[in-house]
């Protein structure tokens, strides 16, 4: 894995980007989409229930191509489908609305499946890095268990571990917040944040973060960046003012059919 | 073709000159691209596996290997008990109806009990049997596994950690099961034989160890042990490339995956007796 200074060049640079759907190409869930994020910045998508804020992210991750348009990582393109360059793709790392662990494999596998495979390293080599992830992620209970034993605000958190072991720069995640109770709402926010900061674990390196949510209150806060992806059409926000001050009826409907929550 | 437009097969005269009804030749039409796309797919797949295979073969050999043991103990070690079962079977079926048969056209002394041992078990039914069998028990469950995890999002996960599904999912599979098949198709025969020769002992079949021994012996060349090695490894390589092309190579959804199991046994099936018939024709032309 490849680690570096990105401070000058854009983490994710997107012109003209259409994206489709992954289980259909045909099916286009954004449109043109031209969309510049810093290395660093803090970014939530915000979407109603199937406007494709998963597929766009799937895209964003280089799981599926764009149908058109420039992508580029880091200042290069993406690397989708090049096997040669995957310690590039690997700077980038998905978190799944649903976790999506495999199911044959206890947490603790599962959590050091990546590191193990892409380092050629033995489970007790591994250990280490696994048990520093079980621990913050207060998953020590659960590292035995298989995923099918687990409730689903667990799974969640087990796949944010599995995504962080190999240490990613940018780290997408799919709806964090969506079916959880208030205890793991708050813990999210708060580990998602942590990871905004630059966590001691991490060597004090900040993760660029995209977030999608159907909600975007839980997420106001300072150095938060908002963009609305509604009806194939991604527009780019910018701070928590510029949400409540927009006049775009997508953003408004968004903001006023989103359940309260706690901020 | 749009509705309402007329076709060129709808002239009375191209009608006249077509051999079959009309539906008939569209069912027929259909029937054979849906084939030779079955078969272009398979055949794109099977060739990417060989391509991972080969090019990754130590790449995460600390998290591959482990798993390659674990397909050959499931596909192989694991199903022994059954086989050796199906072996004492074998011996007793083919060496039963072979004494009878034997014995009403009047060889007494048996002198063909080995090369038709060789025939039937070795050369026919061991290899076959142990790759339908292998396919039922383990081969079905390929394609439970890999539909389930690719209905559930699993490969899509594998994807975004940068492992590739086809190293981690497929190559364990298609080694395992060439390894397993070779493997229990070596014990299945040689059950069969040494079982045959107590259930001809038993119908007093004047028949001494070392003389059956020798019939073997005799009956057995080298283009045997050639073909039985390359047909049952490569029984495993076809029950597992299409098993597991049909659980991972489509995006599935989870009542899709019963419907892609049997289709793929009848492909399964339909690959190794058309492997079969192949070899048939090389031992018949050596």
């Amino acid at each position: 894995m490849t680690t570096r200074s990105t401070e000058a060049i854009p983490a994710i640079e997107m012109r003209d980007v259409t994206a489709g759907s992954m289980r259909d190409m045909n099916h286009i869930v954004a449109r043109r989409v031209n969309w510049t994020l810093p290395a660093g910045a803090f970014c939530v998508i915000g979407g109603m229930q199937g406007t494709g804020k998963s597929d766009f992210l799937f895209t964003t991750a280089g799981l599926i191509p764009p149908v058109e348009g420039s992508y580029r990582l880091f200042g290069n393109d993406m690397p989708i489908y090049t096997e040669n360059r995957l310690g590039e793709r690997l700077l980038l790392g998905l978190v799944f609305d649903g976790g999506q662990l495999f199911n044959h494999l206890t947490v603790s596998e599962n959590i050091a499946l990546p590191l193990r495979y892409h380092r050629n390293l033995t489970a007790a080599e591994a250990a280490p890095d696994v048990q520093r992830l079980l621990e913050w992620a207060e998953l020590t209970p659960w590292a035995d268990s298989t995923p099918g034993a687990m409730g689903r605000n667990w799974q969640k958190r087990v796949g944010l571990a599995r995504a962080l072991m190999l240490r990613p720069e940018i780290l997408l995640v799919d709806n964090p917040l969506a079916g959880l109770d208030l205890r793991h709402r708050a813990w999210w926010l708060n580990a998602l944040r942590e990871l905004s900061n630059g966590p001691e674990w991490n060597g004090g390196r900040a993760v660029t973060l995209v977030v999608t949510a159907d909600d975007l209150r839980p997420w106001r806060g300072e150095n938060r960046q908002f963009a609305v992806l509604q009806e194939q059409q991604f527009t780019w926000l910018g701070s928590w003012d510029a949400v409540e001050r927009s006049p775009d009826p997508r953003v408004q409907e968004l903001l006023a059919l989103a359940p309260a929550s706690e901020g | 073709m749009q509705k309402g437009s007329t076709s060129t097969f709808d002239s009375p005269r191209v009608r006249h000159l077509l051999p079959l009804p009309r539906s008939w030749a569209n069912y027929i039409g259909r029937k054979l691209i849906r084939f030779l796309l079955a078969v272009q797919g398979l055949g794109a797949f099977a060739l990417i596996t060989l391509g991972v295979l080969i090019t990754k073969f130590t790449f995460a050999r600390r998290v591959v290997h482990p798993l390659v043991f674990q397909q050959i103990s499931r596909a192989g070690l694991r199903l022994l008990p059954m086989f050796l079962f199906i072996a004492v079977a074998l011996g007793l079926v083919v060496i039963g109806q072979t004494v009878s048969w034997l014995s009403r056209v009047g060889a007494i002394q048996h002198p063909y009990l080995g090369s038709i041992m060789v025939i039937v078990v070795v050369r026919e039914l061991g290899p076959m049997l142990a790759a339908l069998l292998v396919l039922a028990r383990i081969g079905t469950a390929n394609v439970v596994e890999l539909g389930t995890a690719r209905a559930m999002g699993e490969v899509e996960a594998l994807e975004a950690l940068g492992i590739d599904p086809m190293h981690y999912l497929v190559v364990p599979r298609v080694l395992g099961m060439a390894f397993g098949i070779f493997s229990l198709t070596v014990y299945l025969i040689l059950g069969a034989l040494v079982s045959g020769y107590v259930w001809a002992f038993l119908q007093d079949v004047p028949l001494r160890p070392g003389d059956y021994f020798s019939q073997l012996a005799a009956a057995l060349s080298g283009i045997d042990f050639v073909l039985l090695g390359v047909k049952t490894l490569l029984f495993g390589f076809l029950i597992a490339t299409i098993t597991c092309y049909h659980g991972l190579a489509q995006p599935l959804r989870l009542e899709e995956v019963s419907y892609a199991t049997v289709r793929a046994v009848a492909q399964s099936v339909i690959a190794c007796v058309l492997l079969d018939a192949i070899c048939i024709i090389i031992y018949l032309a050596a």
